[in-house]
């Protein structure tokens, strides 16, 4: 399933247009009824004026092909050059209106969209975003966003103008000679067909030019990022070949695009003459008897050319709409996803309760206790989508302020231990208790409020040092983000840092090394006075002297606070108040440091192995110590 | 940006207008037959409403004009617009064929270019902002090299060949015909020279608003821990808001230019068809004539309004060829004439002598260090982070050369052999390896591309990683990366290192290799590379002195120099870093083997598990 949401690159058009998704997208363009009003009107004057050119042009010529020659030219002319500028006017007038007019529905419907997904983005729980890459959101949240609106915008007006301009053409021709115009109308189904059969084809290789192209620029992304490896291994032939194909890929699709719509123009405009030479050919044979004037006939002509262009923009638009229906889907399919793990619905209608009172000393908006006593898992299972069970049948019970440490091997459910604490995932059955209360019936954000998580490949935020310590409390004072930096000794780099705490860390962090990533992502934990303190492999690239540094202080942090340590080094478990050695979703072993060696079991394997020195060798060291 | 400092002098200007005269070289051919067909397109399309002047004219004088006549006439428009039609095919298939191959070419360019770039240059570069250019500039310039090269100058070229044909008609009318053109033209050009910042204001605010997306959505368990979804969202909005502002003030201008250029476009046809009906009036001009004349100019306007966008798309290209020039003029890696025939077999002694190195004026990275690797022996580098030792590291594979002193291998000076070829020599595993978003085996292979499959579970069982893909269901055949599984840290390191050991080099460098591997595995590896020993010069760097007790030699560095020198049984005896370090890692090894005594009774009740590593 997954790589069918993700493969956009080669899903082709859609057989035909489903109505109800546009209608959907559209209804984002009812939020400024009176902008959109404005809009349609002024696209229907420009239609109409488009229309009226020809038919001034016949009236001059009319008028002074009739006119005696003594007739003073003014007196002639003043009437059609009243009309003439009256038109050119509204045409002017209206071609302002409608883009200016779009130019307010445009950037404001993509900004909706954008709004709405992303406002979904922030409730969808992780599961959401463990199936899809975060490139690929971000392309559904810009590119997709911005196509769609343009569609939308664009595509109103060109239909609007296009059927006015159409219809206009149509109604004045049969008015001015109505077998003339039927025999002249003839070439426009033809047009409409071959106009959409070119634009379907032209956007069908474009959109293969289109997954080209991301495939240079991942490529390019790719070679960059590992540009010293394959130096490293000497590989820059082999690199050079496999990219030469994309490029010399991109170069045939591309010419073949240009070459499709090379030839559309040119066939579309052939058929256009095919219309005015008709039109001559039949008009000129009224004209020499009578039945037709010469303005009329020169005003056929003109419209013979004319009618392609609406035909061909509004065929232009229906593919377009074809083409972009995936992207419609998609977009539509994130702001209607519905977030897995949110607030239920008895607990919303508390909170609702509840908003603007003032609530109970000790108690949270969601009219239970605010703080956190005990914490139980109670027969927890978890597995992710269709996969093996990750845990099965987890109990533990942990009383308040209590350190327990988890260890064991890579992939035994440690990490997903803290996601279910976090409540970015929920048990899949079993529950988790909060004072005996199943924490499905408490609030998201109050337990959110409560807890703090530093996990092993820390992200940042692209603001300063002292941003991102700050937020994990938006109203911590400088001192108190100076206080946290300090408790987990990162004061002393930040210092020598060009800005001290101002300074920018880039994008992601990538300023900084991965352990002083850590340790600022701890200070932005601990400056957040969490209840519950989660440190998932929290130092494990921090150097050692450092990370004595944040042993000693994790003695001060802990204490106290109620807290889960996921790691590795031995010098961060043992003091914990329980350890648990958990291994293929279960707790193997526990107990404290001393009971856990003394059961010789896998404790005891980890961690004597951690050590390769050969007995009279560690002597050695305590001699040297002394 | 530095690169587009230079962009307002005069000489920097008609320097880049060269280069992009120079950028279609190899297909200046196709450019000039485009260039032919859209000329020689245009005058004859303006034969469509010649061939019907004369039927017009005879109509409107009433005569009686036989049918052969007016279908003659009609099927000679079809045919000339037919033939227009061709050209016009001509010119987008030659400009199409012309502008993508030179892109091909460009592109090309660029990807090998970034092979060629020193590691220093690498290391300042941010890669967003190279894959930008490689991309989005580089679309700039195809945009403006298949549509605008062409473009250049047609209008001014139609506009010379069409007037004396204009004059021949009428020549009073005629310059009714193209009086307010100039004005057309001057406002086109005026205008998007001046709009042209309105778009980089917009391009900026989609760049932000890109950004902010994006860092929400990959910190996106941070913002979900913290409950800053409220925060999140108005910060986006922010964002979100300022990108609709700028579009939406862009579209305003674009509002005044469209319909004041139709105001003006308006106002030439209508004096060409007034001033036209009042000649015809006065008997000067003939109604066919008279159509000509407003067909004619419909047919003008179009390519004059076009021509402020083709000066704007130049200016666009001028800015995005002077940002590729920024990657393309950067000097590459020079190897020296090569006066050293190169080894037939290495034997891998490694000597540093006196090197120094820095990457910057103020401090030195690597200070004067010198050490001795006898070939097929080990050697530890331990130190405080930013002590030198990844610097000795990327100097060993010539990722950059010492700026004093020397490397040698086998006696040979490496400033000396090619880059790549010393390469070669090495094996690298790192801290934080790179991966190619491809299968664990095409990653291991590329280290050695005939490699078979046993080699790779050979490579995979020493670096302790063969039991993990096995549990993989594609098992080697499975998907690295964002498609694929996420491999752990230490899984990375693992395959890294497997990546390495598979290359079999006389030099084999782990760069912390093993940071992310628990304590057990670790062991695991450590007996591998034990059983490989004397294979490789082996170069380690840890900060785990469990990784480095085993070497043949111990080099403590700080600031960039060597402090301490040993192995390891001495320099635990002498008063130093390496001995504080020492300790405080034992410290608490010393603790357990305490706690493992005093927890012995049990042990006798409980006897000792199978399988645990022994020390």
């Amino acid at each position: 399933m997954t790589d069918e949401i993700l493969d956009d690159e080669h899903s082709g058009a859609a057989a035909r247009i489903d109505w109800g998704l546009w209608k959907r997208l559209l209804a984002y363009s009812k939020r400024y009824p009176r902008t959109l009003g404005i809009f349609v009107t002024a696209a229907i004057v420009v239609g109409a004026a488009d229309t009226g050119i020809p038919l001034v042009t016949r009236g001059a010529i009319d008028a002074v092909t009739a006119a005696p020659p003594e007739i003073d030219t003014f007196e002639l002319l003043w009437p059609y050059a009243l009309a003439y500028a009256g038109v050119s006017l509204a045409l002017a007038g209206g071609v302002f209106t409608f883009i200016r007019c779009a130019g307010i529905l445009r950037p404001r419907i993509a900004r909706d969209i954008r709004r709405d997904a992303y406002a979904n983005l922030q409730r969808l729980s992780l599961r959401f975003y463990d199936r899809r890459p975060s490139g690929w959101l971000v392309a559904r949240m810009t590119s997709d966003c911005e196509r769609l609106s343009n569609i939308l915008a664009w595509g109103v007006l060109d239909v609007v103008w296009g059927a006015t301009v159409m219809s206009g053409i149509a109604t004045a021709m049969l008015f001015l000679e109505w077998r003339l115009a039927l025999a002249v109308l003839v070439f426009v189904p033809l047009l409409a067909w071959i106009s959409l059969w070119f634009q379907r084809r032209i956007l069908q290789s474009s959109r293969a030019v289109r997954g080209v192209n991301s495939r240079i620029t991942a490529a390019y992304a790719e070679d960059l990022a590992g540009v010293a490896t394959t130096m490293g291994f000497a590989r820059e032939r082999e690199q050079h070949a496999d990219f030469a194909q994309l490029t010399e890929r991109m170069a045939q699709h591309s010419i073949a695009n240009a070459l499709q719509a090379a030839v559309y123009l040119p066939v579309v405009l052939t058929i256009g003459s095919l219309a005015l030479a008709l039109a001559l050919g039949l008009g000129g044979q009224h004209v020499a008897v009578g039945a037709l004037s010469l303005g009329t006939l020169i005003a056929f002509m003109t419209y013979a050319r004319q009618f392609f262009e609406p035909v061909q923009q509004v065929a232009a638009r229906f593919a377009e709409l074809l083409m972009a229906q995936a992207a419609a889907e998609r977009i539509l399919g994130l702001i209607d996803e519905v977030p897995e793990i949110g607030d239920s619905d008895e607990v919303r209608a508390i909170l609702a309760a509840g908003e603007g009172r003032a609530r109970p000393a000790g108690f949270a908006a969601d009219g239970l206790p605010d703080r956190i006593g005990q914490i139980r898992f109670e027969h927890v299972s978890f597995h992710y989508d269709a996969g093996e069970p990750v845990l099965a049948d987890f109990n533990l019970t942990v009383e308040p302020g209590q350190t327990i440490a988890l260890v064991g091997e890579t992939g035994g459910g440690k990490s997903t231990i803290a996601g279910l604490l976090c409540r970015f995932y929920e048990p899949t059955a079993g529950e988790i208790l909060f004072d005996g209360v199943d924490y499905r019936q408490r609030g998201l954000a109050w337990l959110r409020s409560k807890l703090a998580i530093v996990l092993q490949t820390p992200h940042l935020f692209s603001g300063s040092v002292l941003d991102n310590v700050r937020y994990g409390r938006l109203d911590a004072t400088e001192e108190d983000v100076r206080a946290a930096l300090r408790l987990v000794g990162a004061q002393t780099f930040v210092d020598k840092l060009e800005k001290g705490l101002d300074t920018r860390v880039g994008e992601g962090g990538a300023r900084l090394s991965t352990g002083q990533k850590q340790l600022i992502s701890f200070a932005r934990a601990l400056v957040a006075e969490p209840e519950i303190l989660i440190l998932d492999e929290a130092t494990s690239s921090v150097d050692t002297q450092t990370e004595r540094a944040v042993q000693r202080a994790l003695e001060t942090v802990l204490h106290g606070r109620t807290s889960f340590v996921i790691a590795h080094r031995l010098s961060t478990v043992r003091s914990a108040d329980r350890i648990l050695v958990i291994g293929a979703g279960r707790i193997l072993e526990q107990g404290n440091h001393q009971e856990l060696l003394a059961l010789r079991g896998r404790y005891h394997e980890l961690y004597t192995g951690q050590s390769l020195v050969a007995d009279g060798e560690r002597k050695a060291a305590w001699e040297a110590v002394r | 940006m530095t690169s587009l400092a230079s962009e307002s002098t005069a000489a920097g200007r008609f320097a880049r207008h060269r280069t992009l005269l120079e950028l279609t070289r190899g297909q200046r051919l196709r450019y000039g037959g485009a260039m032919l067909a859209l000329w020689a397109g245009g005058l004859l399309t303006l034969g469509v409403p010649l061939v019907l002047v004369e039927p017009i004219n005879r109509l409107a004088a009433g005569d009686v004009v036989p049918p052969r006549v007016l279908w003659l006439h009609g099927t000679a428009a079809v045919l000339i617009t037919a033939g227009a039609g061709l050209l016009t095919y001509l010119r987008g298939r030659w400009a199409a064929q012309a502008s993508e191959r030179l892109v091909e070419g460009l592109r090309n360019r660029l990807h090998r270019k970034l092979h060629e770039l020193p590691m220093s240059w690498h290391d300042r570069a941010e890669t967003g902002d190279v894959v930008q250019r490689c991309t989005s500039d580089v679309e700039t310039l195809r945009v403006f090299l298949a549509q605008q090269v062409v473009e250049i100058g047609h209008a001014a070229l139609l506009l010379l060949t069409a007037a004396p044909i204009l004059f021949l008609l009428d020549s009073t009318l005629a310059v009714t015909s193209i009086v307010v053109i100039p004005v057309i033209l001057v406002f086109a050009v005026s205008f998007f020279g001046r709009i042209q910042k309105r778009f980089t204001e917009v391009d900026e605010a989609e760049g932000e608003l890109t950004t902010a997306i994006q860092e929400n959505l990959t910190g996106v368990r941070v913002v979900r821990a913290f409950g800053r979804e409220e925060f999140e969202l108005e910060r986006f909005d922010a964002c979100n808001d300022l990108f609709r502002a700028r579009t939406e003030r862009l579209l305003r201008l674009f509002a005044i230019y469209w319909s004041l250029s139709d105001v003006l476009c308006m106002t030439q046809m209508g004096l060409v068809l007034l001033h036209g009906v009042a000649r015809v009036h006065a008997g000067l001009l003939t109604v066919g004539d008279l159509f000509a004349f407003i067909a004619f100019v419909g047919i003008f306007l179009w390519p004059v309004r076009h021509m402020g966008r083709v000066l704007a798309d130049t200016g666009k290209a001028l800015v995005s060829i002077s940002r590729l020039e920024a990657v393309l003029d950067q000097p590459v890696e020079q190897d020296p004439e090569l006066d050293q025939t190169l080894p037939a077999t290495v034997r891998g002694e490694l000597a540093f002598e006196d090197v120094t190195f820095a990457f910057d004026e103020s401090t030195r990275a690597v200070d004067g260090i010198s050490l001795t690797v006898p070939a097929g022996s080990s050697l530890a580098l331990v130190g405080p982070p930013g002590s030198g030792k990844s610097t000795l590291v990327r100097l060993l594979g010539r990722f950059d050369d010492p700026d004093r002193g020397r490397i040698t291998l086998d006696g040979i000076d490496l400033a000396r052999l090619p880059r790549s070829w010393v390469r070669r020599q090495v094996g690298l595993a790192a801290q934080e390896p790179f991966l190619y978003s491809r299968t664990i085996a095409a990653n291991l292979t590329y280290a050695r591309r005939d490699a078979g499959a046993d080699e790779l579970e050979r490579v995979a069982r020493d670096a302790a990683l063969h039991a993990s893909i096995e549990r993989f269901e594609k098992g080697y055949e499975t998907l690295v990366g964002e498609r694929g599984v996420t491999l752990s840290g230490g899984q990375r390191q693992r395959l890294s290192l497997a990546r390495a050991l598979l290359a079999d080099r006389p030099i084999l460098v782990l760069d912390d290799t093993l940071s992310a591997v628990d304590t057990r595995t670790e062991a695991e590896i450590l007996a591998a590379l034990e059983r490989r020993r004397g294979r490789a010069t082996t170069v380690v760097i840890s900060h785990r002195l469990s990784s480095v007790v085993a070497a043949d030699q111990i080099a403590v560095l700080d600031g960039g120099r060597v402090v301490q020198r040993g192995r390891h049984e001495e320099l635990i005896g002498l008063d130093g870093p390496y001995q504080r370090l020492w300790q405080i890692q034992t410290a608490l090894e010393d603790e357990l083997d305490d706690d493992l005594q005093r927890t012995a009774g049990a042990e006798i009740a409980q006897g000792t598990p199978e399988g645990s590593v022994k020390p």
